[in-house]
């Protein structure tokens, strides 16, 4: 095997199990062509695929989908990647998370439950979600609780639920969360389909700073929050991860290998499938993961500028989709020539009315 | 003073790096020598200062406050927590 642009091994895997979903969140990642159960993979490949990742040098899975409760064979997996010695998240809705399921996941070796909120009241989450699904928030945090397991709450703030965010995190206290993750949504898949309707006005943006500070301070080793920025207002892009091929796979419910979990949405990118191609070769060989490793790819912009080592000139899936060009610089960059396309889209008109995510037919 | 590893953290040996690895929530650390071996050493049961005479025992030299500060830095990183 060659390793042509000198990668380390990978760290984490991102197994997305199904793309099915009780919930309809019209701010999902997910693609809009959703994968079917009939092309998902079996659990023979699964595995093989948790034990050729940690012979690479994977150390952390995530469990994650859709929703993975809706795979029968989790609590296999997750006792296959606990007997690897590598470590097991679990990122759920908490729909189907029954006491006797949560045991046998917790018994066969789950470590970590990152449970998705979608907003603080049961009104706006259910029409968040577009299904009952608020009520099973309190009780899936308090059977995980009662398990031990440490527990993150996952929110993805927009316009819908940003003036609730003093809220939100009075929620996750209640819910006993050891970890809030409060992340404004990223513009890709059903989320890029939503943008207008979903996109936090300037005030709103403006009145979480403090709230944000001021629940830092007072929740200080108690809860850990981290908030995640809503980037095109700003100045600089958000860093693609650790670089491109530099950490994690993400491996879609048919098996197709993506260097990111939103890199399915670069058209240009030639996508290769474990069942084609062992994870080895893929991570090191393969035109994919590859492509924007280093940065002779870069545009000149990016190239002669001393933040590339920061922020691998942005994220790729986000120049694709905005300029055309997955090695353009992060049009969110003020140096960006392309600059002009976010601020047109933050200047736009707000529309209302979500599409909601759903099965393509 | 006892430090504790937190729940949801496992201290790990990876043999792909070969070396001795933190996995917690949030990714992975690789401590270095000195951090391994104070965070052997943490089983809830023993104090700051139990640890030191330990690793006094088996290294020249070594200070509670030096040892304080690594496990403050451990703390802020949710790997243990005082109790
Ligand atoms: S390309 Fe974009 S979505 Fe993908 S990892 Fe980088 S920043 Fe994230
Ligand atoms: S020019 Fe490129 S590397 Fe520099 S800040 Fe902008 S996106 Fe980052």
């Amino acid at each position: 095997m060659t390793n042509p642009k000198n990668a380390v091994p990978p760290l984490s895997l991102t197994a997305e199990l199904t793309h099915r979903c009780p919930l309809h969140c019209p701010y999902c990642s997910n693609p809009l062509e959703l994968l079917g159960r009939d092309s998902e993979l079996d659990t023979a490949a699964w595995r093989d695929i948790l034990t050729q990742a940690h012979e690479i040098g994977v150390l952390q899975i995530h469990f994650s989908g859709g929703e993975p409760l809706g795979r029968r064979d989790l609590a296999e997996l997750i006792e296959h990647t606990a007997g690897l010695g590598a470590y097991a998240n679990l990122v759920t809705s908490g729909l189907g998370l029954t006491e006797s399921r949560l045991q046998s996941l917790v018994d066969a070796g789950l470590n970590h439950v990152q449970l998705s909120v979608q907003a603080a009241d049961a009104a706006t989450a259910d029409r968040i979600a577009g299904t009952r699904a608020h009520h099973h928030k309190l009780i899936a945090a308090d059977l995980i609780r009662r398990t031990g397991l440490p527990l993150s709450v996952n929110v993805v703030l927009h316009r819908e639920n940003h003036d609730q965010l003093a809220a939100i995190i009075a929620f996750a206290e209640e819910l006993g969360a050891d970890r809030l993750e409060l992340a404004n949504t990223q513009y890709y898949g059903w989320a890029l389909q939503n943008r207008s309707q979903l996109m936090p006005t300037a005030e709103q943006l403006a009145a979480a700073e403090p709230i944000v500070q001021d629940a830092l301070l007072r929740l200080k080793g108690k809860m850990q929050i981290v908030y995640v920025i809503a980037d095109y207002p700003e100045k600089y892009p958000k860093p693609c991860t650790y670089g491109w091929g530099a950490r994690q796979i993400t491996v879609a419910p048919d098996g197709t290998v993506l260097p990111c979990p939103a890199a399915s949405a670069i058209r240009t990118l030639q996508l290769e499938n474990v069942r084609e191609r062992s994870l080895a070769e893929i991570w090191y060989e393969s035109s994919s993961f590859n492509a924007y490793r280093g940065d002779d790819w870069m545009s000149d912009t990016c190239r002669t500028c001393d933040r590339r080592e920061l922020d691998f000139g942005g994220c790729r899936c986000q120049a694709f989709l905005l300029t055309g060009d997955a090695a353009a610089t992060d049009p969110v960059c003020h140096k960006s020539p392309d600059r002009g396309v976010v601020d047109l889209i933050l200047a736009e008109p707000r529309r209302t009315g979500f599409v909601m995510r759903s099965p393509s037919r | 003073m006892t430090p504790r590893i937190r729940r949801g953290v496992r201290l790990s040996h990876d043999a792909v790096r070969n070396t001795p690895v933190i996995l917690h929530p949030e990714g992975v650390l690789i401590p270095n020598a000195t951090a391994s071996a104070v965070l052997a050493l943490c089983d809830g049961e023993r104090s700051l200062t139990e640890i030191t005479d330990l690793l006094n025992a088996r290294y020249a030299d070594v200070r509670p406050e030096q040892i304080r500060d690594l496990l403050d830095r451990l703390a802020d990183k949710q790997v243990v927590e005082w109790t």
